[in-house]
């Protein structure tokens, strides 16, 4: 029987006890953590870890072997309302034949009234800086802007948690730092919890309030650390501090003892 | 004087070009033209009444198809025509969208749908003769079973094909089974869709010539075998020539509605290619 770890202290989101097998191929051997309301959780570990596996359980796309994942104290079965997702595969999760302001609007048909949801597209648009974009196809803009439209979708959904599952793996450099910006913009503005995946240390460390470290599969939480830097971030000086640093190279060694425990 | 001034490269003068719509338009019509006029020497040095000047042919067209057979034959052909092409696009993604969305519909049907897709349609004139007679219902079923095909099997494979991430996207933000249909499914699927349309509009035209041409009393297919048994080659030749039109027209008619539907996808694979 899993036991529930933190029933009634006042926490958004619980995974507990989870696993995910694939026949006989352990992925995930047991994941316990939790997220408080407004928190901006990073997870990190190594390649392979099942980071994704975990995330989609997490959003209800998956069905975990054992344990559960609650969100308000309910159980996850099914992706729940309150949540959305932004994948790393910003090409294919945006719809081609609709433009950017029909993309996002896309979540918002079924229960939202048309002056609402135009005030919220525009928002969600604004708050990411494609204001001009919407009457653009996805197609028509860069690999950066397309994952920014996405988070937009994410934002006009007004949801809970926001899960992003390596958004930015697959972005040039300089793109990817005024990204991670605008992830932090975004979560000071709607003040909404973020699970943010990343194989990136330095990413993990300069975005999250917390990093979850995750072990070789079959996979379990490595450890749990509290990023104890300025709520205010900057790429050039926050990536300067001395605990900057010293955060980076306790995850970093966090991580490569995982990868030598999964050799043995 | 500026820099960019001094060294500012001269080019040869380009010679005079012909505009591009002029060239354009040459394109289309150089080979047409050809051929009409191959036509016209040899019905000029070697007379022949199976193969008449161009001229008579001509007249014939206006006698022939403008009269009282506009009403007899070409508009009712026309209309089954189409009437068939609607139902078997309409039935087609309907029946695509089921097979296509659920497994074991999927198992169940595709080895009937590949019993009934290896009939040659023309086969059906005579059975739904007999079920059906020899009105246009049954003529309109010919096209629908032949014209079909094309557009149902490729709706299954198009959404079939439905990217898991677009597919992960509509379920974690919980948009309806309807809602997923009309703004998921069948665009992602339409570029598949299409290719089956084109297909389905020329196999119809195809079945509606058949379907007229046996157990039929009237339409453009009767009238071009009845000239034919009749010698009236003229008249004959000017039904061939109607058909032509036809197909060309539709083929226009496609090529419209393909630019408003998949506009999206022409500009992505642009996009892709750039």
């Amino acid at each position: 029987m899993p036991e529930i770890l933190d029933a009634g202290t006042g926490q958004l989101l619980a995974v507990e006890r989870l696993s995910k097998s694939y026949g006989d191929f352990v992925a995930l051997k047991d994941i316990s953590f939790s997220a408080r309301q407004g928190e901006l959780v990073c997870i990190v570990g190594p390649s392979g870890c099942g980071k994704t596996t975990l995330l989609k359980c997490i959003a209800g796309l998956l069905e975990p072997s054992g344990g559960t994942v609650r969100l308000d104290g309910v159980a996850v079965t099914a992706p729940p309302k309150r949540m959305a997702v932004v994948f790393q595969e910003y090409g294919r999760s945006l719809m081609p034949w609709m433009t950017v302001r029909r993309n996002v609007a896309l979540p918002l048909l079924k229960s939202t009234p048309k002056a609402e949801r135009r005030r919220r597209v525009a928002e969600a648009l604004e708050a990411v800086g494609l204001s001009e974009a919407g009457d653009k196809y996805p197609w028509q803009l860069s690999g950066g802007m397309q994952q920014r439209v996405a988070i937009a979708r994410a934002v006009a959904y007004n949801p809970e948690v926001l899960i992003m599952d390596e958004p930015f793996a697959a972005v040039d450099a300089q793109t990817r730092a005024d990204l991670e910006d605008l992830v932090r913009g975004i979560w000071e503005r709607f003040g909404v919890t973020i699970l943010f995946v990343t194989h990136d240390i330095d990413e993990s460390v300069y975005l999250g309030e917390r990093v979850i470290v995750l072990s070789m599969s079959p996979t379990v939480v490595q450890e749990d650390l509290t990023v104890d830097l300025p709520v205010e971030r900057d790429q050039i000086t926050t990536r300067a501090l001395p605990r900057f640093t010293q955060l980076r190279t306790h995850v970093y060694e966090q991580i490569q003892r995982a990868k030598r425990g999964a050799l043995r | 004087m500026s820099v960019s001034e001094t060294r500012r490269i001269v080019l040869p003068k380009p010679k005079p070009r012909v505009p591009r719509w002029i060239t354009g338009t040459l394109e289309v019509v150089a080979l047409p033209l050809v051929i009409l006029a191959a036509w016209s020497v040899s019905a000029m040095l070697a007379p022949n009444n199976r193969f008449p000047s161009l001229w008579v042919i001509g007249e014939a067209f206006g006698q022939t198809w403008f009269g009282s057979a506009l009403t007899v034959d070409v508009l009712p052909s026309i209309g089954r025509l189409i009437t068939g092409i609607l139902i078997a696009i309409i039935a087609g993604v309907a029946i695509g969208l089921l097979v296509g969305s659920i497994r074991w519909l999927r198992s169940l049907l595709e080895p009937v749908f590949e019993f009934f897709r290896a009939i040659p349609p023309p086969m059906l004139v005579p059975l739904l003769a007999l079920a059906l007679g020899i009105g246009d219902q049954a003529k309109v079923l010919v096209i629908v079973a032949g014209a079909i095909w094309p557009v149902l099997l490729n709706t299954v494979e198009g959404v079939r094909a439905l990217d898991s991430v677009q597919r992960e996207t509509a379920r974690s933000y919980q948009l309806s089974a309807a809602r997923r249909v009309v703004s998921i499914v069948l665009p992602s699927a339409s570029p598949q869709i299409m290719a089956g349309v084109r297909q389905c509009i020329s196999i119809a035209l195809i079945l509606m010539v058949i379907s007229e041409m046996s157990a039929s009393s009237s339409g453009i297919g009767y009238q071009i075998l009845v000239f034919q048994t009749n010698y009236q080659y003229a008249q004959m030749w000017s039904g061939v020539i109607l058909l032509g039109l036809i197909g060309i027209l539709l083929a226009l008619l496609f090529q419209l509605a393909e630019r408003v539907v998949l506009g999206w996808y022409h500009g992505l694979k642009g996009a892709e290619r750039a």
